[in-house]
């Protein structure tokens, strides 16, 4: 089953075709990624499809549902989730407080309770801390977790926003670079985390520079160049694929 | 709940029995008249810590609210309806005793709605004008938003000021007192001003309790998410303009109910409660009390606003605040009584106490 269908979608800025008539789909608990050099559109896509950016034309389907042009707040609750490119951690907030605002979405507690707790508010607390708190130390942060977040490593920052994404306990991931800034051993580690959270049926868009990381990990990989779609496969075929070696290399000495 | 969640509260408490104490004993009672005013101009202070210093947001428009306050009280409490008694509303009102009788100072029996509906009124006013102004502002960021609710607090105050029925350029005096359960009373009486000590610290604990347990709540957390983040608080799923909105108008009330009791216990309210320098001068307060530190903001604005209250600060009260808001932007934009700051601060100490002892025990 598809669980996300992207269909002719286009977005310009003034003259520029960021995403130029992209379709495609990502199967329920495959790891799909997207490749293509600088300035490809690929975070543009991910705005897109999160939200943050209206569509000019075309369609995104969540299960079948229509969901462009809705509000990130929607389409978060729907069960997707995103981390940013240039890390968009809460300032003055400490790493626990950051996941815990993860669990947004899975806590209820509104105004009357903001202003006087009942219990069961209470207890919804302590269970947002307890499940942050998990999350926290089975991505290896644990002993960050009561300092400021924006004030750590550019490394542990991206597995914050990473373990603040997972708190939403989403059915689809999209993930922005998440290997970006991080060193061999962080790299290797969020590689095993991305594939063990596929194991528990969460479905993965990774956006990647990393190409060992990519081959590694990825059911599928899509190609972007200037907006467009250029090529989509498994892993092995697009490592071969002349289109995209053209891509990557510079056609100069086409 | 724990005890240890309601330390600063008790603190409070005890803080202002002290103070109450001292200011008794050595003979200067008149200052609880100031330290009263001081306490009801602090619920608009901490309210706005909230949405300046935890949600990041920004407006130089609060004045207006408090005026919205103060001015529907002191209208609905000085009118004589005794006229109108006859037709429906007011003989409702009348019948189910929502109505009050004072004598004016000329002698004249005066019937007019009770302080309890005059609050009620001045409330809903303040949700549904905060409602009206809000969702549009609320879509702008910093300078814009702050250049609208300016905007907002101007027309505010130019009406206040153009309309007879708000008393023009002489505000409206007259206004009783505030009758409470037990027979308490808030008014500017000097053979109560204990008790209204005493009133003005309930509710202004009121008040923080409230914001203290916003802070600590789920909503708490969303609105600090708005401000580390807007996109990113989106992405979690958080509604942001429902709850920019939400605290918006919540600190537009606690402005609104502060201008209610202050025109009680002043017995009157001018046009200059509406002027941009008081709005100045409640986010400069919120400033130097460290933005996102309700306990700096209400001990600097009660400080402060004694102080200028007492006429410390002399022809220059409005400078004063003006300056010390361009100060605090240019030099501590995040505030100078930063929560982190004092972490960090014993943070610091500890270590140095560490190493010491580290020292002491080598040798
Ligand atoms: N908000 C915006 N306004 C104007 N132009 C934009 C905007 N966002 C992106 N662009 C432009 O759209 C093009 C695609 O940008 P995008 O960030 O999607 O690329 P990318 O594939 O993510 O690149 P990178 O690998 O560098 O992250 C770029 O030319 C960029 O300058
Ligand atoms: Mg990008």
């Amino acid at each position: 089953m598809n669980i996300l269908e992207v269909r002719d979608l286009c977005k310009s800025f003034g003259g520029l075709r960021a995403v130029d008539n992209v379709s495609f789909s990502v199967k329920q608990n495959h790891i799909k990624a997207i490749i293509g050099p600088n300035g490809a559109g690929k975070t543009t896509l991910f705005n897109l499809i999160s939200g943050s950016l209206k569509t000019d034309s075309g369609s995104i389907l969540y299960k079948k549902e229509t969901i462009q042009n809705s509000p990130p707040y929607k389409i978060a609750r729907k069960g997707l989730s995103r981390t940013f490119q240039n890390i968009k951690l809460f300032g003055n907030m400490t790493v626990l407080e950051n996941v815990m605002v993860g669990r947004h979405i899975r806590s209820r507690a509104g105004f009357l309770n903001a202003i006087m707790p009942l219990p069961r508010a209470r207890h919804e607390e302590k269970v947002t801390k307890e499940k942050a708190e998990a999350i926290i130390s089975m991505l290896g942060i644990g002993n960050l977790s009561h300092l400021e977040a924006s004030g750590l490593p550019f490394g542990k920052q991206r597995i914050v926003e990473f373990a603040r994404s997972l708190a939403m306990e989403p059915e689809i991931l999209l993930l922005d670079e998440p290997a970006a800034g991080l060193n061999i051993q962080e790299t290797e580690d969020i590689a095993k985390t991305i594939s063990k959270i596929r194991d528990q049926g969460i479905t993965i868009l990774i956006i990647e520079h990393d190409m060992s990381l990519i081959m590694d990990i990825s059911d599928t990989v899509m190609v972007l160049s200037y907006g467009v779609k250029i090529a989509e496969g498994d892993p092995k075929t697009i490592q071969r694929d002349k289109e995209v070696i053209k891509v990557y290399l510079g056609d100069d000495d086409a | 709940m724990t005890v240890k969640k309601f330390k600063p509260i008790l603190i409070l408490t005890a803080a202002m029995i002290v103070i109450q104490l001292i200011v008794s004993l050595i003979g200067t009672e008149f200052y609880l008249t100031q330290l009263t005013m001081a306490l009801y101009y602090s619920l608009i202070i901490i309210s706005l810590c909230i949405f300046i210093g935890y949600a990041g947001q920004i407006s130089l428009g609060h004045a207006a609210f408090f005026a919205i306050g103060g001015y529907t009280t002191a209208v609905l409490t000085t009118t004589n309806f005794k006229e109108y008694i006859g037709s429906g509303l007011i003989k409702l009102i009348h019948g189910i005793g929502l109505t009050s009788t004072t004598i004016d100072p000329y002698g004249k029996e005066i019937l007019h709605l009770s302080p309890w509906l005059a609050l009620f009124t001045a409330i809903v006013i303040t949700i549904i004008i905060a409602l009206i102004i809000g969702i549009p502002v609320l879509k702008l960021k910093g300078h814009y938003m702050a250049m609208a609710t300016l905007g907002f607090g101007l027309i505010i105050y130019r009406i206040l000021l153009g309309s007879k029925i708000f008393g023009q350029a002489d505000g409206i005096s007259n206004v009783p007192a505030f009758t409470m359960p037990f027979g308490l009373k808030i008014c500017g009486d000097s053979s109560l001003r204990l008790e209204n000590y005493y009133i003005a610290g309930f509710i202004v604990l009121l008040g923080i309790i409230i914001l203290y347990n916003l802070i600590h709540s789920r909503a708490g957390r969303a609105l600090r998410a708005i401000h580390g983040s807007e996109e990113a608080a989106g992405a979690s799923g958080i509604n942001t303009a429902k709850y920019k909105l939400f605290i918006f108008v919540l600190s537009a009330v606690f402005a609104c109910i502060s201008g209610v009791f202050l025109t009680h216990f002043f017995g009157g309210i001018g046009p200059a409660e509406a002027g941009v320098m008081k709005s100045v001068r409640y986010v400069a307060l919120v400033a130097v009390g460290g933005m996102a530190n309700i306990w700096g903001t209400l001990g600097m604005s009660l400080i402060l606003n004694f102080l200028s209250l007492r006429g410390v600060f002399g022809s220059y009260d409005d400078a004063f605040f003006g300056s010390i808001l361009i100060l605090f932007i240019l030099v501590f934009p995040d505030g100078i009584l930063k929560v982190e700051n004092f972490t960090r601060m014993k943070e610091f100490f500890k270590d140095l106490f560490k190493k010491k002892s580290e020292k002491v025990n080598k040798a």
